[in-house]
Formats: structure tokens, sequence, C-alpha cells
């Protein structure tokens, strides 16, 4: 079946505010963006009938809402989660298993009101529990660096290119009035900030902070019928796969199996070439995850990715614009980031970004979840 | 280190448990598939290549290579007297590949070369848990 531009995000919104929210709980904040977009829409409540949420079960957000669904998927992978509820939101829409999919995020990441998640390595029996937190692996920013020695050495890259990617979305973020951090950064800067895990300074780590988001998909076909408001965004094309709860058994420490799947499953579905995308999306819980996106979703050749970005291509005025709201290094990070790269997709095709690129037809987000662990795909446009 | 937290042990699972036993007597016991001889890591009791479950375990070399790690400086606080120290992953010479430490050698990435030869280091960190960690070749420095 064609799925493309079947389904149409029509209403987007963030929390009122992102960064740090002592006042809010992290089922206020999904809440909290799911009355935001539901606004952005002009859909009421009760029209929802698809429930697709991460950190929080779709019980629990439902219940909240004030809505019992006829459709509700909780896959929860990580931060990439909301990249495979867009995906299942269209599937569902067009089996016919709802007809208005809200999917919401809402995270206390900072703050920790009301449940956040817990950093400290646990032991016991799960596989992670068994074979990696005995050896002190402390959360993601020990985790996710792992394969970013063998890169280096499969590929040259350097702590200098490395750096750089920190840099490049510090020069999107200063455009952004939202982002927690924007004043201009250099290379020396991220050198010389602390070691967290070499080769990774903490400049080169993502933000941890409060905030929310949320989507709402319809039919294409209604959302032409609802007429007024903004312009729908059309999901093109998806992709979604998984490979290691453990990131020590990557099958390839410079590649990620789950990034090649989903975007492979995301241009191929869209029916899209790299030359075709306007503006791109690629979660940077660290500054080396847009160095591998940008290899394993084929926009540059493995290896190259270190001196596309430092070279300065992917920033603003140049050929790629790559995470123009400044990113999870700059803009946000609530713990689970994929929401707010989707955000940002749709606010570029909308034309109504902070950093807004001229004449965005389409937008990639590609998400990641865990540590390399699980990936989801989109390819958005505006063009009906 | 008396009031620190304690730091995580594994807990075997009845598919894992012949790895921890194995660990416990000095043995790093892994499994390999009768059918496909392919050699794989972390414990299952069917071949996660070719699905047969005609498998078995044995007795690995212990002698390794360093695939990849990091210098960890920002820890948990059960491991946060230990830093800087090596979190790494090895590739065994029979393939599979595992989380570990390096230990006998200074946690300094100009000294720490991809590829280097390694061997297995038994660490016993409760009476039933001992951790398989790596140290250079020979005796290391």
């Amino acid at each position: 079946m064609d799925a493309r531009k079947q389904v149409a995000i029509v209403g987007a919104a963030e929390t009122d505010i992102v960064g740090e929210i002592p006042d809010k709980s992290a089922i206020q904040l999904h809440a909290e963006s799911a009355r935001n977009a539901l606004a952005d829409a002009g859909i009421k409540k009760d029209e929802v009938d698809g429930i697709l949420c991460a950190g929080q079960s779709p019980v629990a957000v439902a219940n909240y809402l004030g809505i019992v669904p006829s459709f509700l998927d909780g896959t929860a992978v990580g931060g990439c989660s909301f990249m495979i509820h867009v995906r299942h939101a269209v599937a569902a829409i067009l089996a016919g298993y709802c007809e208005v999919a809200l999917v919401t995020h809402g995270e206390s990441g900072r703050s920790r009101i009301g449940g956040g998640a817990n950093r400290q390595p646990a032991g016991g029996s799960d596989l992670p529990g068994q074979f990696e937190a005995p050896f002190g692996p402390f959360g993601p920013p020990t985790l996710f660096p792992m394969g970013v020695a063998r890169y280096m050495k499969t590929y040259g890259l350097t702590e200098e290119q490395l750096a750089s990617v920190a840099v490049a979305q510090r020069k999107w973020a200063a455009m952004n009035p939202r982002a927690m951090y924007r004043d201009p950064l250099t290379v020396e800067d991220v050198l010389n900030s602390r070691l967290i895990a070499w080769p990774v300074h903490i400049l080169e780590c993502c933000l941890v902070t409060d905030g929310g988001g949320a989507l709402v998909l319809v039919s294409a076909e209604r959302a032409r019928s609802m007429g007024t408001g903004k312009k729908p965004v059309y999901v093109l094309g998806s992709g979604e796969s998984c490979e290691t709860p453990m990131v020590s058994q990557m099958a390839d420490f410079t590649s990620s199996a789950a990034f090649r799947v989903a975007g492979a499953s995301a241009f191929k579905s869209a029916g899209i070439e790299h030359k075709d995308v306007d503006h791109l999306m690629i979660y940077d819980a660290f500054a080396h995850l847009p160095i591998y996106g940008l290899e394993d979703l084929g926009f540059v050749k493995r290896g190259e990715a270190g001196a596309f970005i430092a070279d300065g291509r992917t920033s603003p005025g140049a050929e790629l614009p790559l995470n123009t709201n400044g990113g999870g290094l700059s803009y946000t990070h609530t713990g689970m980031y994929g929401m707010f790269a989707i955000q940002e997709s749709v606010r570029q095709l909308r034309g109504e970004a902070a950093a807004q690129v001229s004449d965005v037809k389409i937008s990639v987000a590609h998400g990641v979840g865990g540590m390399f662990a699980a990936s989801g795909t989109l390819v958005l446009t505006n063009e009906a | 280190m008396a009031e620190a937290p304690r730091k995580p042990l594994p807990v075997p699972t009845p598919e894992t448990a012949p790895y921890w036993e194995g660990l416990k007597r000095r043995e790093l016991r892994i499994q390999r598939c009768r059918d496909c001889s392919q050699a794989y890591f972390y414990p299952r009791p069917f071949c996660p290549r070719c699905f047969s479950a005609n498998v078995e375990w044995f007795t690995a070399s212990g002698r390794a290579r360093l695939h990849t790690f990091e210098v960890i400086h920002r820890a948990a606080p059960a491991f946060a007297a230990d830093v800087p120290y090596v979190l790494a992953v090895v590739e065994l010479e029979e393939g599979p590949r595992m989380m570990t430490n390096l230990v006998g050698v200074a946690p300094d990435p100009a000294q720490l070369g991809l590829d280097m030869p390694l061997e297995i280091s038994y660490e016993d960190v409760s009476g039933d848990i001992t951790l398989p960690k790596f140290r250079p070749a020979g005796g290391g420095s």
C-alpha cells in the first residue's frame, strides 16, 4: 500500500517553555503539550481516539486527559519512540483504528518531578545488568560514545572535527530564543570543557531539561477539509528498526544497523533521493550522533561526515541545514528528544521556525533510541 | 571505599549461570553452535545466527584485542573513587565481543592502542561473582 501523503500532522506544539520547569510533573508536561497541540490543530479533545506516547504509559496519559481511546501505542524504545509513533499513527489511521491520533511527550528530565529516569546503573538479572553495569558505565554519557574511538581509528575523525558538531549547532541555536545555550562556541571551548568520558567533553553531551511536545495526526482527506489553520504537514515516508539493548553488542561500532534500516525504509517508502531533502534533523544526544546519522542515512559516504560538518556544510546558510533548533546539544534535551526534532521539522515546513530555512519542501527527522538501540526516521513534506 | 555505595552486581539467570560459574572457577566459558560453528556472547541456549539449539559451552582462550574504549572521568557514586578508569569493549580471539574494564595499564588514551593484545584477568567482586577484566597481554605494564 502506498501510504505517501495519506496522513498529515495538523497539530504540533511544545510545552509553553522548555528548559527548567520545576512546578510541573512529567505527566502534566504530556498534558500541556497535548492541549497546546490540539489548540494548534483546532480539534476538540473528545475527537481524539488514538493515544501514542512514551515515558508515561498510554493508559496514564489517556486517563489524565480524560480520553477512552480506540487505539493505543506505548512503544517506548527511547528518544526515537515518537518517530515510530508517527509511523504507527499513519498505519492506524489508514487501517481505520482511529481518526485523530495524539502523540505526546513530557519529561521532567532536569527537575525530576513525577517520575524521571533513574540514571544509577542498576545491577541485576537483565542483560545490561549482567553484562554492562558491573563495569561502571554511568548512563548515556559513558555508554553512547563507546564506538567513537573505533570510528576515529577507522576513519581518522579528529577530536576537533567531533567538537565542530557542537560548534555548528550552536550557530543555529544562536538564532533560537527558546534555546538553552545561545552564546557562540569555538572548537577550543569544546575541547577545553570538562572531560566526561574520553573522547567526549561535556559540551559534546546533550542538555538535561524539562519539557514536552505533542502532535495531532489525521487523514489527509480530513486535513484538507479542515480548511482553516496551518498548512498540513504530510507524512511522505517512514522507517523504524532496532539493534541491541547493549551498546557493547553493536555489530559495527562505526555505524548503526538500526539507523541504516530505518533510514533506507524511510527514503524508499517516500520515493525520494537525498538531493530532494531541504532540511534535516538528526537526534544529537552526543556530538557523534549527527556524524553516524549523516553516513548511515546516506547523505555522505562512510567516514566523510566529520569533515562535512567541520567544513560548515550543515551550518546556517550552507547546503544541508541540520539541527536548526540547536539540537539536543544547545536547544533542549528532556531525555527523549526525538519529539523536539519532529517539532522543528514541522515548524520548518510550516515556515514558522526561529531559524527559518527558505523554501523547505521536504524535511527528514531521524531519531535514535537508547544507545544505538533503536531508530525511527520520518520524511515529511508540505506539498499535498 | 567502605562508605561508597555498593557497585552493581550481576544476578545470573538459568541461561547465563554456566558463564558466571565458569568465571568463578577462572574459566571464560562461552557458547558455540555445533551446526554453524559460530561462537557467540551473551549466553543463550540457541544460536543467534542459525537458530539451532544444538549449542555447546566451551572454554575460551582468554586472549582478546582492544576493540574500543572510553576513559571514564565522571562516574556513578559507587565508581567515583576509581576515576579515571577504562570502560572497554574487547574482541575475544574466538570472535565475540564483551564490555569490560582494562586493568594493569594507565587510563591514558595515548597508551591504549586499538587492537592491542589483551588477556583476561579475573576479579572476585563478591562471594559468588567474578568479573572478567582484561590487561595487556604478557603481564602488562
